[in-house]
């Protein structure tokens, strides 16, 4: 019997995360492998947006930027264990995703990423403006997540690098586990169904205004447990974790590494998280040469590198 | 008894009347098509039933319930149901899925039991997969069901819409030229197909081009023409009807 999309997806991330560090040049590797995580978490909230629903999203970054200041400053303010903050944070996320997709998710294509492109922008204004709960541009000191402490005192002591690299990891394959139950899922049928035809969907009684919201939520609740766990390992945050950049960031990888699958968004927030550490070989054109593979990949792989590649190997399955 | 009422329907694009005062009604297990020249308003018709377009007049009574211009997800709601001439198919999805979907509203449940893979969750697809293989094995695509729907002939995904149309257990259904581009064959096998439909008591609306097929199916014809009502009756008052034959042989000349 072949391999489901889902087990196939779960044991290649699980042999990523296992196997890699055999790999590792250096401990810094460790550092590089929990944000190629971190990355792939927030980008598997796009693909059930995006890829799956087909709304577009340019203020992703907006979320991650709300649970990386949730777990900044409730800690400080509300006495919260920081686990907790991870929590609140996407609460906050998907409360707020709720009532700004209401409005927005009616519109369509470009003007849905301006829209969206809008509020990323209001919430890293917030972030950069309010000094007095944010600190502002110089970003704020973010408490210690604590885990690494029990697991010693557990009898497993990891580096710091190490505990990241396998909490991170770990979350994860938590999350691609998530989106793919939803993906085979009667949801997961539906939001496909309304990106292939929204009149067709409707006329099969699905509530096309309902699912987009409902997706919306979902892929909020990601990016903002991404910015939660890349705060908490940095123990420090600054307003870019909201910024434009990251959220073109965001869609970039996703679309990069093939949008309408898992494994491909994942492997396209790789590539992208690895390229700019390997391509410091060029020094000053290492935005040039990123800028051409981003170019030739969207020209020859349309759709992502990983689905193409899969339609070229066996057949027509992603 | 009446299950379907059209009482006065008519919409207008840009000042243009497409479909003006159009009454008729649909009992359950009768077919009643709606035929006429290219452009004469069908399909139009069919979108404002179905709550795809909002109509400028007029009402749409189903089950003695006021669903005019209601979102088509309510309609399906209550058991209308349809296909669409220039297909809307799931093109990315398999032909199974395809068909799932029009179980959405009876294998659909909470988020976070589908993201949880709750047994639940799973119990709901399941039952709706073994009613999707099912129906497609009466219409024939059984042995297409994992195949990607975008790669299917258009004779399979007009036969594909109509499965996915039945998974909603309709109590109207509304087929849009479900024979277009079907060979001989295939036209006979969704004309049995409809004949079993409206057998199990299911009230259909047919708009066909092929006369043959509407003649030997349907119970009640609607003649439209320029949008408007030119005749109504069984298919032997239409047949000799002079408005009806001047409507077509005019369109016949105009297509030279
Ligand atoms: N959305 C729309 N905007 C403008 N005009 C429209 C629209 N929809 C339909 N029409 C016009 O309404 C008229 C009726 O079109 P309709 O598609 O209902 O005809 P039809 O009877 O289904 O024809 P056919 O047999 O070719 O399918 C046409 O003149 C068409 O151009
Ligand atoms: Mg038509």
């Amino acid at each position: 019997m072949r391999l489901s999309v889902k087990s196939a997806t779960l044991l290649t991330l699980l042999a990523f995360v296992v196997v890699a560090p055999l790999f590792f040049p250096s401990s810094f590797y460790y550092r590089v492998g929990a944000l190629i995580f971190v990355n792939g978490l927030a980008v598997t909230g796009m693909v059930i947006l995006t890829g799956w629903a087909g709304q577009i999203s340019l203020g992703h970054a907006g979320f991650a930027g709300i649970g990386a200041y949730a777990c900044a400053l409730a800690p400080e303010h509300l006495g919260l264990h920081p686990a907790l903050a991870v929590l609140l944070g996407a609460v906050i996320s998907a409360v707020l995703a709720w009532l700004v997709g209401r409005p927005i998710l009616r519109l369509k294509g470009y003007y849905l990423g301006v829209a969206s492109l809008g509020f990323g922008i209001l919430v890293s204004m917030v972030l950069n403006n309010e000094r007095d709960l944010t600190r502002g541009p110089d970003g704020i000191d973010v408490a210690d997540l604590g885990l690494r402490g029990l697991l010693k005192d557990a009898g497993l002591d990891l580096s710091n690098g190490q505990f990241w690299y396998f909490f991170c990891g770990f979350s994860l394959m938590l999350g691609a586990w998530f989106a793919l139950n939803i993906f085979n899922s009667p949801t997961g049928r539906a939001l496909r169904a309304l990106h292939g035809s929204e009149i067709a969907a409707r006329t099969v009684g699905i509530d096309v205004p309902r699912l987009k919201l409902q997706a919306f939520v979902i892929s909020a609740v990601y990016a903002s447990v991404a910015g939660s766990l890349l705060a908490l390992q940095n123990k420090f945050i600054t307003p870019d974790v909201a910024g434009f950049m990251h959220s073109v960031e965001m869609v970039t990888m996703a679309v990069l590494g093939g949008v309408s699958s898992v494994i491909g968004a994942i492997f396209g927030a790789a590539v992208l998280t690895l390229l700019p550490q390997v391509l410091t070989v060029f020094a000053e054109y290492e935005q040039l040469v990123l800028g051409l593979i981003m170019v030739l990949v969207m020209i020859f792989l349309r759709e992502g590198v990983v689905p193409s590649f899969l339609r070229k190997f066996r057949g027509n399955e992603a | 008894m009446t299950l379907l009422s059209i009482e006065g329907l008519g919409i207008s694009f840009g000042g243009i009347a497409a479909v003006k005062n159009v009454s008729f009604r649909v009992s359950p297990g009768e077919i009643v098509s709606v035929i006429g020249p290219n452009g004469a308003g069908k399909t139009t018709l069919f979108n404002m039933i179905s709550g795809v377009y909002q109509p400028g007049s007029g009402k749409v009574v189903l089950n003695g319930e006021d669903v005019t211009a209601m979102s088509p997800h309510l309609l399906a709601r209550r058991g209308m149901s349809r296909t669409f001439q220039n297909l809307q198919i799931f093109q990315t999805m398999s032909v199974l899925e395809n068909t799932l979907a029009g179980y959405h509203l009876q294998e659909s449940g909470p988020v976070l039991a589908d993201l949880l893979n709750l047994p639940s969750s799973r119990r709901r697809a399941r039952a709706a997969e073994e009613g999707a293989r099912a129906l497609l094995k009466r219409v024939g695509l059984e042995r297409a069901a994992e195949r990607e729907a975008g790669s299917l002939s258009y004779g399979s995904l007009k036969r594909l819409e109509i499965a996915r149309a039945m998974a909603l257990k309709p109590k109207v259904l509304l087929l849009d030229e479900p024979a277009a581009g079907c060979n001989a064959v295939e036209t006979e096998e969704i004309d049995h197909l409809i004949a079993e439909i409206a057998a199990s008591g299911v009230a259909i609306l047919l708009v066909e081009h092929d006369m043959k097929m509407v003649m030997r199916i349907s119970n009640h014809i609607v003649v439209l023409d320029h949008g408007e009502k030119i005749a109504e009756g069984d298919p032997a008052t239409v047949s000799r009807d002079p408005a009806v034959i001047a409507a077509y042989l005019g369109a016949e000349h105009a297509a030279g």
